[in-house]
């Protein structure tokens, strides 16, 4: 046992590594060009907003239709750093400004979760979706956010290290906490609420807990959004954009994060394959939705994880059926 | 002394009152049975003592080793740390979880490492997962759910999820246990096998033992003192001797006619 934990241990590790390696060869040599990074960007900020979402929602089971509200508090708070800072702080600005909307993000996180918490359901997901919208109202109307026209020249600094740091840095991280008793005591409210109270789980601090979790991440996110398409206004942090993370979440499976994963990749895939029929886009996009949602209605995943015991198992029944 | 004692509770939904002027006082180490027909409040009184629901009046107090705690409106959680832990009536296991997850999480309370730690998985991570682990095998061995540690609660046969149900209230270290219809739905060897177990469980594990149950030859075998409920109030209190023959018991349940005959 304790060597089987080891031994993946050391083989996620090298993975990690290699996956950063090669796309950064593949990068240097130009094979990803301009066009493509600017996917990968879209595809790891989606992984870090679907995975975060996930542990809210799919591991939690607290129905938030917000997300997009925290992105957009990261992308603010770290913009309006870096466009004053990063001529005296260079690259240190970008960092600074990521942990500062990391922690704006946060604190909202804590604000917005300890009332409406308390809400289940339905109900959550509108007090949730009307936060979103506060925010939105708020950035059209400050000065300092310069309202509807938004932001321009957020000095870019995100790279493919800075990138893939944060991605998989988040991934690791959500992974460890629901492997702990913290994210055990998280999806035990999403199994059954009242019997984790009875056990000893105060719900509303792991509500609270996982909801501020997933704010943070959401507000790296969009901190890596600001810097590195240099233009933020506040539609695009709307209603759609938490639907769009939902759609990632829900295709990729409630309660997995190997499926968030793998759901953001095959959306940026297929819409970045449709560009080519531009009219019929959306429409072809929309229908791919609602056929795998036929196929396969609880995600793409499940509630399962890409797992080296998983690839055994497929191994194993593979090999009785050629038997 | 009294480890438990229940002075006038009272629950009102509305203008029904479910439970009205309960007194119960559970000894150290006793197990007493809650019996009456459907209806007659015990879950009630359950919900009322684990803080599920809050009670429009009374007072209900723990003793523990001469520390007293109210626990009148106090959260279920928090009911769960001083020492309460229960079951329930329609099992409430966290069925897509595993076996061990269903008890390491009732083990909450018992580990002792940071957010931080465990976001990381630092050394005492480790090793408070790794004794955890050892803790809930050991305690699934006693009821012999040892070799089922990996497979998903709901998938357990029915008298199993019972036996599950108890080992996680077990997990949370209580002083005392509430145990609502343990036997409902099992067959008489199982009931059986049941009754040996929560008798042996009492003594294993220094428990008091607060009973509900339909299952007469399970109370009656176990039960060293009885409460009967019936519309809301407590109608009789005694050994399960002198319950079989009061008056108002049968009459409770089976009729004015028959307790005259």
């Amino acid at each position: 046992m304790k060597n089987l934990f080891k031994k993946s241990a050391v083989i996620k590790t090298i993975s990690i590594i290699l996956i950063f390696a090669i796309v950064q060869i593949l990068l240097l040599t130009n094979i990803i060009n301009d066009y493509y990074f600017t996917t990968l960007v879209t595809v790891c900020i989606n992984i870090i907003l679907a995975v975060s979402l996930n542990l809210v929602t799919g591991f939690t089971g607290q129905f938030s239709l917000g997300h997009a509200g925290f992105m957009s508090i990261g992308a603010y708070t770290c913009a309006i750093f870096t466009m004053r800072m990063s001529s005296t702080l260079g690259v240190g600005a970008f960092l600074i400004g990521i942990v500062l909307a990391a922690i704006a993000a946060g604190i909202v996180g804590v604000l917005v979760g300890l009332p409406t918490l308390r809400l289940r359901g339905d109900y959550l997901a509108i007090a949730t979706l009307g936060m979103a919208e506060i925010i939105r109202i708020i950035a059209v109307n400050l000065d300092i956010t310069n309202g509807a026209a938004g932001l321009s020249g957020i000095p870019r600094d995100v790279n493919w290290f800075w990138l893939f740091l944060f991605t998989a840095g988040t991934v690791v991280l959500i992974t460890n906490f629901l492997k702990s008793t913290h994210g055990r005591s998280c999806i035990s409210i999403r199994e059954d609420e009242i019997a984790a109270d009875s056990m000893g789980i105060n719900t509303t601090k792991y509500k609270v807990m996982a909801f501020v979790i997933g704010a943070i991440c959401a507000g790296v996110a969009g901190a890596l959004y600001s810097s590195f398409f240099y233009v933020i206004k506040p539609d695009l942090f709307g209603f759609l954009k938490s639907i769009d993370i939902l759609v990632i979440v829900v295709l990729g499976g409630l309660g997995s994060i190997s499926g968030s994963i793998l759901a953001a990749i095959l959306l940026a895939v297929i819409s970045t394959m449709l560009q080519s029929f531009a009219e019929v886009r959306m429409v072809l996009y929309s229908l791919m939705l609602v056929v795998i949602m036929i196929f396969r209605p609880q995600g793409l995943m499940g509630s399962k994880e890409v797992s080296l015991q998983l690839f055994s198992k497929i191994g194993q029944s593979f090999k009785k059926k050629r038997v | 002394m009294a480890i438990l004692s229940v002075n006038k509770l009272t629950k009102s939904f509305g203008g029904l009152t479910a439970v009205s002027d309960v007194d119960i006082k559970l000894q150290k180490g006793e197990l007493v049975g809650l019996i009456g027909p459907n209806g007659a409040g015990k879950t009630t009184v359950f919900n009322l003592l684990t803080g599920i629901y809050e009670p429009t009046s009374g007072e209900i107090t723990l003793d523990r080793d001469g520390k007293q705690t109210k626990l009148n409106r106090m959260k279920p959680y928090k009911v769960s740390k001083v020492g309460l832990a229960r079951t329930f009536q329609n099992i409430r296991l966290f069925k897509d979880l595993t076996v061990l997850d269903n008890v390491r999480i009732a083990m909450n309370q018992n580990i002792n490492y940071g957010v931080f730690s465990g976001l990381l998985h630092l050394p005492s991570f480790r090793h408070e997962e790794k004794r955890i682990r050892k803790e809930s095998i050991e305690l699934l061995d006693i009821f012999s759910l040892g070799a089922k540690v990996n497979e998903k609660a709901r998938n357990l046969p029915y008298g199993e999820q019972r036996r599950l149900e108890i080992v996680r209230a077990l997990a949370t270290k209580p002083v005392l246990l509430l145990l609502d219809e343990p036997a409902a739905g099992m067959n008489p060897a199982e009931s059986a096998q049941l009754t040996d177990t929560i008798a042996k469980l009492r003594s294993d594990f220094d428990l008091t033992i607060l009973l509900i149950e339909h299952d007469m030859s399970v109370v009656m075998k176990i039960c060293e003192r009885i409460y009967v409920m019936d519309y809301g109030k407590v109608i009789a209190e005694g050994t399960p001797d002198e319950i079989r023959t009061n008056k108002r018991v049968i009459e409770a349940y089976l009729g004015e006619d028959a307790a005259n005959a």
